[in-house]
Formats: C-alpha cells, sequence, structure tokens
C-alpha cells in the first residue's frame, strides 16, 4: 500500500513566505525599507490591550487561516503616507483603506505561496479596525506564527495562522467557480 | 485622442495609485471613472463610455472574472481592453482571464514601470 502523503506548513515555510511577501509591497509600493525578524511561534495570541490599527484577511478552501497584521497609529499614517504620497497626521480613512490593501496584498501573496502546494485557496476581502484600548481574537486558532517587521524605528506584527480545514472543503477546481 | 478610462478596485488606495500612474505612464487621459466592484463598473458603463478598462479579481458583490465574463458578452464593450490588476497570482486565475479576453495581467504589488510596459501593448 502506497504511504499517505501528507503535506506540512512549517513555521519556517510561513516565516519565509510573510518575509518575502511583505518585503516587496514594502519596496516596490510604498518605497520603504523592511527588515524581518525571525517567527516566533505562539500558541494562542493572548489577549492585551492594542492602540492601533489591526487588518485581518482571512484565506478558505481545504486549509484555513488567518492573517493579522498589527502597527501603531504613527505606522499605519506613515505606510499611507507612502502609499499615497500625501502627508497624514490622524488615521482617516484614506489611512485605513491603505493599510487594509498592504494586509490584502501581503496575505494575498503567502496565499499563492501555499496554493502551490496546498491547492486553490481563496481570500477574504480585508477587514481593518482601529482604535484604542481593545483585543483581537480568533477562535479555535492555537498556533500562530508571528514575523516582526521593522522600517526605521517602526514595527509592523504580521500573525499568521493555516490549519487543515476541519470539514472537507473542497474549493472547485474549475477556476471559473473560484471565489477568490 | 484622449482616452477615457474606468478603474475598478475595491480599495480606494488603489484606485487613486492607479490613477497617478496613468498620469506618469503619459496615457492621454480624458475622464478618469472609478467603480468599487463589478456590479457598480456594469452601471458606470451604461452612462460612460471608455477606451479602457484596469480591474482588480478579487472585489465584494461582483469579482472581476465575472466582470469580465459579462463585458466580453456584450458586443457593446467586447472591444474594450481591460488590464487586470490584482492580488490573485494563482496561474488558474491568470489563465482564466486571459482566456475570457482579458488584454493583460499585473500582479500586486505592482511599479509604475510594469503598468507602463503593459499599456504600451495594449493602447
Amino acid at each position: 500500500m502506497e504511504p499517505v502523503k501528507i503535506e506540512r506548513v512549517t513555521q519556517q515555510d510561513i516565516e519565509q513566505a510573510i518575509s518575502t511577501a511583505a518585503r516587496e509591497v514594502f519596496e516596490t509600493m510604498l518605497n520603504l525599507p523592511l527588515e524581518a525578524e525571525a517567527s516566533v511561534m505562539r500558541h494562542r495570541i493572548e489577549p492585551e490591550m492594542f492602540h492601533g490599527v489591526v487588518a485581518l484577511v482571512g484565506v478558505a478552501g481545504s486549509w484555513t487561516g488567518t492573517g493579522h497584521i498589527s502597527c501603531s497609529s504613527n505606522f499605519a499614517q506613515t505606510i499611507a503616507g507612502a502609499l499615497l504620497m500625501t502627508e497624514y497626521d490622524s488615521v482617516n480613512e484614506d489611512v485605513l483603506d491603505a493599510v487594509a490593501e498592504v494586509a490584502n496584498m501581503i496575505i494575498g501573496n503567502v496565499k499563492t505561496f501555499f496554493e502551490e502546494r496546498l491547492g486553490p485557496l481563496a481570500l477574504t476581502v480585508p477587514t481593518v479596525i482601529f482604535g484604542r484600548n481593545y483585543q483581537t481574537r480568533s477562535a479555535g486558532v492555537k498556533d500562530w506564527v508571528l514575523v516582526r517587521l521593522h522600517s526605521g524605528d517602526e514595527a509592523m506584527d504580521v500573525n499568521f495562522c493555516l490549519m487543515p480545514s476541519r470539514a472537507p472543503h473542497h474549493l472547485p477546481h474549475r477556476p471559473e467557480m473560484l471565489t477568490a | 485622442m484622449a482616452l477615457d478610462v474606468l478603474i475598478v478596485d475595491d480599495s480606494a488606495a488603489i484606485r487613486k495609485i492607479l490613477h497617478r500612474v496613468l498620469v506618469q505612464a503619459e496615457v492621454p487621459l480624458g475622464k478618469v471613472h472609478e467603480a468599487s466592484d463589478g456590479n457598480e463598473a456594469l452601471e458606470k458603463l451604461k452612462t460612460e463610455k471608455v477606451g479602457l478598462i484596469l480591474s482588480d479579481i478579487n472585489m465584494p458583490n461582483m469579482d472581476g472574472i465575472e466582470f469580465l465574463t459579462r463585458l466580453k458578452a456584450d458586443p457593446a464593450y467586447k472591444s474594450v481592453p481591460v488590464l487586470m490588476v490584482t492580488t490573485e497570482g494563482s496561474q488558474a486565475k491568470v489563465m482564466q482571464a486571459l482566456a475570457l479576453g482579458a488584454a493583460g495581467y499585473v500582479k500586486k504589488p505592482f511599479t509604475a514601470d510594469q503598468i507602463k510596459e503593459k499599456l504600451t501593448g495594449i493602447i
């Protein structure tokens, strides 16, 4: 009997995918330098009070996951300023839209990286949250890979989880049926 | 001759960037219209004639593939060139968009030069 081949997604795979995608987005679209720290595996994201901007992008298919990107308000304004070539001194709609799009591009490219071995995956429309003293939590997710990215004195955290879907969930192989 | 353009993307940031890139690329721009999804784009096209469309794929309500399918099925718009500009990087999606009649494909993140190069072959 042929052994069953189990395709695994390792912490190093996720780290590489995030670092490569984020660097490409920052260098190409923002013209900002970016350095990635070594990734950290976190078995849960401890609830902690957060101030700033969070963007969430979901991945769905035979594997499912979430990209969780967070940064300070100042860094969000810097990102929007670099993307739109305008200065921002507060977090407004433009800034939130810019952070959402940066998250979409980073997680979208991470998704493309894993599609080659996991099959078709779909991406959700990004959700962006801004505020003070709030917590975020994804139900049922145990293992997160955190990659901290630095641009000058500012930092952005990218948390990503990816796991097999609980129930059989097949995106149609006919490309015209994909929703991504 | 000035070229009227429709930019279809759910991100206002990307719509602004693409407008700027068209100016940088010295495209002889007329009116630049914007839509945030395929539905809105089809509505715009009922009243506005355009000579070029730049469209995302991943959008709510009506995605870029369905928009492209409907557009190319309508004789009035069949010949309008559509450049897909999207995060979607799967080869299947690229092939599908091209098979449906997209004039080209640029993956986000993109540079102004990449857009300019693609447009050179289209307009």
